[in-house]
């Protein structure tokens, strides 16, 4: 009796290691965007069904903190096996040897070439090799306020087509009270949000100048070309006074409280505007300027980081693929917003009423190829504050804004 | 046994762990800071190699570390003085009145007491430009001009700093206070019969004897101030002691080349040359009043 | 000369009540300051998404909204305050024993290195935590801490504001009472935790509070510590609600609201304590 006992337990302990054995969780990061974490837990529970042997831990953090979260667990061995992170830092990442190439036999040229638009397969590649997938895409576009716009007498659905229609427009969009303190922003002006982006990918260009090299490596943006187009940027708040930095905080909570009437922001705010009732708005392509049209283009990917091999590399790769997939990319795109990645799908979206502005855009956008999104960020955001607050001149503000570029672009590549 | 030797053992007995523990959790990482400060060790990297002064040299020739540092002089100069100088008159005044001292003293005790992420949040959104900050909601039905507060380069340090004193004040306050009340009646009355005005009192009784609480709290709120961060972290835009560095603090400029830029080696350099300065002014301080304190 | 002496007490009575009437004067007005952050935070609290930005003093429609929603299980705030109140008791109660008892020795025993340990001791307190933190990750990652309580603590487990604070009082105690009980024949820890702790229970009361508090607001050390939002601490979790999608004011100010909360309480339940202690801390210091 006890012997039977003894082995009916024994069995049951092999039995569970046997299982347990077989289990293999790997740990997915992500920041802290509600939709993203939504759907993604959706998304987890498709993908263990789908492979019983396989969990996945999804851990999020607040998005200002995600970068040092990351920079501070990986070295320490504490990061996760995949992750999801901003394209701009992928260069920063592989140099460090955080991330891992992905198996070659299936991400390959080849591959990227079929499955995504030339903006991703230019930026994930480094030295031949690919270390990322990205789900979804996304680009900007000029989302407007239509009760404000009837309020100011605009055609609610006619909104700006040109720069110079666009700044017209501000104007007749801002109002002020009694002491001449702006209360309704024609235009958010937010370089910390979209608008850095907004200036170098787009502005630069619709001006005719080109702001980088092919590679990225070289600053080319404060020329006269470049200078009117950051001038018409600063004049719209220096002179204008349509908007100012933030202003009702920042650009999303001025425009989604109706204090802004309208914006320069990506397709990954429609879930959040979607979700305010009372709230009318409307998306359109960028406004053209000379006739050139201009996007800027980005995209969260996923990794896998380095050091994991094995089972749990299996996974990664498989869990990789999955969420890469192009019935995960049509499901991001109804619940979070964002353009597939893949442009056959994304196609089908061209005349849908609100992602046709964003997905137009994908067509002439460009990706830039930052070694350091936040510093690259930072300085446009200075020289903006620099001619907003302390009076430079923005040529002055540019051409020191593109020395200091330059440096920090010329540093990280000697390294 | 002799007691000589029991208490010694004691004594170190009861030392032995927590000096274990300053020693791994204070002393050991620093002394790793310190090391890697000669190292070119960033996140970014996997292997470290020596290479002398050059963090430090870096750090010293950043114009951004330097304002940074600026900043923080200029935080500690303005505010340790102020929180004080402020508390002791408040503690004065409660002094002074028969009624009522416990309830201003929690009042002025509450922002102490809150989370500092919670006060800073509860300012931002004071400080907010029109149309939505109170602050400039009450300037303008006064018929003022708007401040800029958070969004000037002049005026959002001294906005930070205001609200890093109002945090500060209920506790200088209540250690004033006690310390006032701690005054033998008799002294005062003997000085007062004596012919003394107030003024001569404050001077020449009061303030001497509270010698050793402002010298605590002298080194208490300059370190404080020195190292300023959450605030500074909470109250500007992205967390980036902007506009244009304008309120970055020494503190935060560490936590960004550790944390935004990866560069360990040169926040280690930095962590020391911050050090250093706090540990010479206290050391400094101490000394000032230590030659005080005899009477 | 008694004349004299009655005729300045009364012209000393009539300047004093007017000294009076002005020090309630600006105390009060003072008091508007101080209070008035915390008015316009709980006002704003009530408001909801649309009211937040209207530049009203009361709500128009007062709603408590956010607070169900702050409290409810859709946010996590109640696990971040749960966890911050762990936190901050586990830490409290760490130091109020291992402070006590490194200022007791300082205080009260003579030993060779005693200046040089409470300097060391006391010079800690100028290490920028900011510093340590990369050295702490590390530790808390081999030692399999991270994501645990005690990853968040163990920093905090002993303090040496305590220790000076303690060291400062315990100078003041009367040495016959540990004498005559060592005499007795008492052991030292008892000594230590039957004798001289009870005596200096007002310090005590004041490293709690004040223990307590620091602990409830540390920001940068939870925020590394944890990487799951499950184990954030209240602070950190508040940074949450602004980010990427705009700021929710209104969340933002409830939580405010809710986070200061439980501190309130300490502090009316304490304050006799806190004050008591501060007063003796004053004249040693």
């Amino acid at each position: 009796m006890k012997k039977a006992l003894v082995f009916a337990i024994l069995m049951a302990v092999m039995a569970v290691a046997v299982v347990g054995a077989q289990t293999v969780t790997i740990t997915y990061w992500q920041y802290f965007y509600e939709s993203k974490v939504k759907l993604m837990d959706e998304l987890i529970k498709m993908f263990e069904q789908q492979n019983p042997g396989i969990k996945v831990e999804q851990v999020t953090f607040p998005y200002e903190s995600y970068n040092q979260k990351v920079a501070a667990s990986i070295p320490a061995g504490e990061g996760p096996d995949v992750i999801n992170l901003f394209y701009g830092w992928l260069p920063m990442y592989v140099k460090a040897g955080y991330l891992q190439e992905l198996p070659p036999n299936e991400f390959n040229k080849a591959f990227f070439e079929k499955n995504y638009y030339n903006f991703v397969a230019e930026s994930v590649e480094f030295n031949g090799k690919y270390y990322s997938a990205p789900t979804a895409v996304r680009t900007l576009a000029l989302i407007w306020n239509k009760k404000l716009f009837k309020e100011a007498g605009l055609d609610p659905e006619k909104p700006p087509k040109t720069l110079d229609e666009l700044a017209a427009y501000a104007r007749k969009l801002s109002k002020y009270d009694g002491q001449g303190n702006l209360v309704q922003a024609g235009l958010a002006m937010q370089p910390t949000g979209q608008g850095h982006n907004w200036i170098r990918e787009i502005l630069f260009r619709q001006f005719v100048n080109t702001p980088y090299s092919k590679d990225y490596r070289k600053v080319t943006y404060a020329d006269d070309k470049g200078i009117a187009a950051f001038r018409w940027y600063t004049d719209l708040i220096v002179k204008d006074k349509v908007g100012y930095p933030n202003f009702a905080t920042d650009d999303v909570t001025a425009f989604r409280s109706g204090k802004a009437a309208m914006n320069i922001d990506g397709s990954f705010r429609i879930a959040t505007l979607n979700a305010i009732k009372d709230l009318e708005w409307g998306a359109a392509e960028l406004p053209s300027h000379n006739g050139i049209k201009s996007n800027y283009a980005s995209y969260w990917t996923h990794a896998i980081v380095a050091g994991v091999s094995g089972k749990k590399l299996e996974a990664s790769v498989k869990f990789l693929k999955f969420i890469t997939s192009p019935e995960v990319q049509e499901l991001w795109l109804q619940k979070v917003g964002e353009l597939p990645a893949n442009p056959s799908l994304a196609v089908k979206y061209k005349d849908n009423p609100v992602y046709a502005p964003f997905f137009n855009g994908l067509a002439y956008a460009h990706a830039s190829q930052f070694v350091d999104e936040a510093g690259q960020r930072t300085i446009l955001v200075d020289a903006v504050d620099k001619v907003w607050l302390k009076k430079v001149d923005p040529a002055i503000a540019l051409r020191e804004a593109a020395a200091a570029e330059q440096k920090l672009i010329d540093e990280f590549w000697k390294k | 046994m002799t007691l000589k030797a029991r208490k010694t053992i004691t004594a170190y007995a009861f030392l032995a762990i927590p000096l274990v523990f300053f020693l791994t959790v204070r002393f050991g990482p620093m002394l790793y800071m310190l090391a890697m400060s000669f190292t070119n060790w960033s996140l970014m990297r996997k292997i470290p190699a020596f290479v002398g002064f050059s963090n430090y040299a870096k750090v010293l020739s950043d114009p951004v570390f330097m304002q940074s540092l600026w900043n923080t002089a200029r935080y500690a100069v303005f505010g340790a003085p102020l929180v004080i100088v402020i508390s002791f008159l408040i503690a004065l005044m409660l002094d002074t009145i028969p009624k009522g001292k416990g309830a201003f003293r929690l009042i002025y005790v509450l922002p102490y007491i809150t989370p500092v992420v919670a006060v800073s949040w509860v300012w931002r959104w004071m400080y907010q430009p029109p149309p939505i900050g109170i602050i400039n909601g009450i300037l303008g039905a006064l018929g003022l001009p708007a401040g800029e507060f958070l969004n000037s380069t002049t005026q959002a340090l001294p906005s930070i700093l205001v609200v890093n004193v109002w945090v500060e004040l209920g506790y200088c306050t209540t250690i004033f206070l006690a310390g006032l009340q701690t005054i033998p009646r008799e002294m005062i009355e003997a000085a007062q019969i004596d012919g003394a005005n107030g003024r001569q009192i404050l001077g020449k009784i009061t303030i001497p004897l509270l010698n050793p609480v402002i010298l605590f709290l002298t080194v208490m709120e300059g370190i404080q101030f020195l190292r300023i961060f959450t605030q500074v972290y909470n109250m500007s835009m992205q967390a980036m002691g902007g506009p244009l560095n304008s309120t970055k603090s020494a503190a935060l400029y560490i936590y960004q080349k550790a944390f935004m830029y990866f560069e360990m080696a040169q926040a280690a350099a930095a962590s020391l040359i911050l050090f250093v300065i706090i540990m010479s002014i206290t050391l400094l301080q101490l000394r000032f009043f230590d030659r005080k304190l005899s009477y | 000369m008694e004349m004299e002496i009655r005729t300045t007490s009364v012209r000393r009575k009539a300047k004093t009540s007017l000294t009076v009437k002005a020090a309630y004067i600006l105390l009060v007005l003072l008091s508007v300051i101080m209070i008035f952050p915390f008015v316009w935070m709980l006002l704003s609290s009530l408001k909801d998404a649309t009211q937040i930005f209207k530049l009203r003093f009361f709500p128009e429609a007062p709603t408590l909204e956010n607070y169900r929603y702050i409290l409810s299980g859709s946010s996590k705030f109640p696990q971040w305050f749960k966890n911050s109140v762990i936190v901050a008791l586990c830490t409290t109660a760490s130091v109020l024993f291992f402070d006590s008892l490194v200022g007791y020795a300082l205080a009260k025993f003579s030993f060779q290195g005693k200046k040089l340990i409470f300097l060391l001791i006391v010079s800690t307190l100028m290490i920028p935590t900011e510093m340590l933190v990369i050295p702490w990750y590390a530790m808390a990652r081999a030692m399999k801490w991270v994501n645990t309580y005690w990853g968040i603590m163990f920093p905090g487990m002993i303090s040496a504001f305590g220790v000076f604070l303690m060291r400062q009082f315990m100078q003041t105690l009367p040495d016959d009472l540990i004498d005559a009980a060592r005499v007795d024949g008492m052991g030292e820890l008892r000594i230590f935790l039957t004798i001289v702790l009870p005596l200096v229970r007002p310090a005590l009361a004041t490293l709690a509070i004040f223990n307590f508090i620091g602990n409830w607001n540390a920001f940068l050390w939870p925020l590394i510590a944890a990487s799951k939002p499950k184990m954030f601490t209240l602070p950190v979790g508040l940074a949450n609600f602004s980010g990427e999608a705009g700021s929710d004011w209104h969340y933002i100010m409830t939580g405010a609201a809710v986070a200061m909360a439980p501190l309130i309480v300490v502090f009316l339940l304490f304050q006799k304590q806190i004050v008591r202690g501060i007063a003796m801390t004053g004249l040693k210091g």
